[in-house]
């Protein structure tokens, strides 16, 4: 456990030293954020819609009384939606589709001697390969929570405007009274940790890998495991101190 | 010119390399053989800098390429080309930015000029044209001509290859055989080839170090290994009922 907290810290220190040519690692970076950024949106904006709606319903179903305003259920699903349910699932949810497919890019990179090839080269291989994919997380991570809190909303919208309980008008009113944008901060730092996990971590599995096609589908999924606890842990962390 | 001196390795308490010296030289072939898991690949890993040594070091035109840190490697990097034996391309780009990538990252040519470098080197490995595909589209044989292409698109002074013909038919494999040899005469690079391809041995074996229990066995050229007596190295080359029948005729 130590001498692996120890391999991945030496890792991403080689990952981050000067690179050999900045337009080829400029390229690079570009065609990762492409790849996590463009490529998760279908999925985020899918998942974002529903949870907005499914949050909006439940609060509404426990504030039945008529002693609480009904533009209360707004207001939650705000706090709800910024607080955990953009970063900490659209997270949970990329560490499956933009992590695996990492983990298993570098591990069969690893296991076909791709890896070996490029530090023949005189190639800094966790520069080239890592860093790209760990500055596409933390620059696309906050963009794509983004996304996700405003389709969120949209999603509430829908289940006000499909249902009686209450009113769209009602809806709108509670997402901006009383806004602490404290939680924007939480939020935001919450996305690019979070990102920062993810691609890190999956990186390192892959990178570390032995043997064959078997054990590249081992350490992806072990990045994506390990990621996922990472990521509820420091949703506790971040969430204690900030808030 | 490359040097190796008493060269160990330990993957924990398994000694697979137990002290290995040599010299390759330039405009030949130096060939490294030995049965499955005598710990060629191992060898070569350690020449190039891919293992770590546990003991011993490697000479490159004099220079200890061992004591040498990340960065100090790089110059001399620059100047190695290797064929791995699985080829080892980058699957994500095609044939062309494959052969261009070392140019991409270490020299400052044009565009125009790296285009034309990867045309002279594919067609020196006869595959002009085939720039725009990927290597998922290729054969065996043309994988490893396209690596070759990558391994000398630097104009490398060193060639490292690493089993050239596994899983490759005989005429692939001769043709694979006479292009490093080719290629080794017309750059004078030192070349070093791990096989245990017969075929090879016999054809392009100018230097041959014979591998076993991980210790040099045996050292010579293709000329010398008909006649030897080393019961081992016979025991090796003369595996099959063919070559025992060819020796007979000598
Ligand atoms: N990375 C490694 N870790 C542990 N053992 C290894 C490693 N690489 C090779 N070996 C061992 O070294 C021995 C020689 O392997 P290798 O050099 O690949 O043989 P060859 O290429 O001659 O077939 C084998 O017994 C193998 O198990
Ligand atoms: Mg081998």
């Amino acid at each position: 456990m130590i001498q692996s907290l120890g391999r991945y810290i030496l890792l991403l220190r080689l990952s981050f030293r000067k690179p050999e040519k900045f337009q080829v690692y400029w390229a690079e970076v570009m065609r990762e954020m492409v790849s996590a950024g463009i490529g998760s949106l279908g999925i985020i904006m899918i998942i974002s819609v529903f949870i907005g709606a499914a949050v909006t319903i439940q609060t509404a179903f426990q504030l039945i009384s008529p002693l609480i305003p009904k533009s209360v259920v707004g207001g939650i699903t705000r706090d709800s939606m910024v607080l955990e349910f953009s970063p900490t699932i659209s997270s949970l949810v990329l560490a499956g589709r933009i992590g695996s497919s990492m983990a298993s890019q570098i591990g069969t990179m690893r296991v076909t001697e791709q890896i070996d090839a490029l530090e023949i080269m005189g190639v800094n291989a966790p520069g080239y390969l890592i860093s790209p994919k760990v500055i596409a997380g933390v620059t696309m991570f906050p963009l794509l929570v983004i996304v996700s809190i405003l389709l969120g909303f949209a999603g509430g919208y829908i289940a006000c405007f499909s249902s009686s309980e209450v009113t769209t008008h009602d809806f709108m009113v509670g997402l901006s009274d009383g806004f602490n944008p404290v939680i924007i901060t939480v939020c935001m730092v919450k996305a690019v940790i979070f990102g920062f996990i993810i691609t890190t971590i999956c990186s390192y599995q892959g990178f570390y890998t032995k043997g064959g096609a078997l054990e590249v589908g081992q350490s992806a999924t072990r990045g994506v495991v390990y990621s996922c606890v990472m990521i509820l842990m420091f949703d506790l962390i971040i969430s204690r101190l900030f808030l | 010119m490359i040097e190796i001196q008493d060269i160990h390795k330990k993957f924990g308490d398994n000694e697979v390399l137990k002290g290995i010296s040599s010299v390759f030289k330039p405009g030949v072939n130096n060939l490294i053989i030995g049965g499955s898991g005598s710990g060629k690949t191992t060898l070569l890993k350690c020449i190039v800098g891919l293992h770590e040594p546990s003991e011993g070091d490697v000479l490159f035109n004099g220079e200890n390429f061992t004591d040498m840190g990340f960065e100090q490697r790089v110059p001399i990097r620059t100047h190695i080309g290797m064929l791995f034996q699985n080829s080892a391309l980058f699957d994500s780009m095609t044939v062309e930015e494959n052969i261009m990538f070392p140019l991409n990252l270490f020299t400052s040519q044009s565009k125009a000029e790296k285009r034309d470098r990867a045309n002279f080197c594919l067609e020196r490995v006869n595959l002009a044209g085939k720039n725009k595909l990927f290597p998922s589209e290729l054969s065996g044989g043309m994988k490893k001509r396209v690596g070759i292409a990558r391994a000398i698109s630097m104009q490398p002074k060193y060639l490292f290859v690493d089993e050239p013909n596994s899983g490759l038919d005989p005429v692939t494999s001769i043709l694979i055989d006479d292009l490093i040899s080719e290629l080794t005469v017309e750059y004078n690079m030192t070349t070093v080839v791990v096989t245990h391809d017969m075929n090879s041995v016999m054809g392009i074996g100018d230097h041959i170090l014979f591998l076993h229990q991980g210790k040099k066995w045996w050292e010579g050229s293709n000329k010398e290994i008909a006649h030897t007596d080393n019961k081992e190295l016979n025991e090796f080359v003369f595996a099959s009922r063919f070559m025992r029948a060819a020796k007979a005729k000598l």
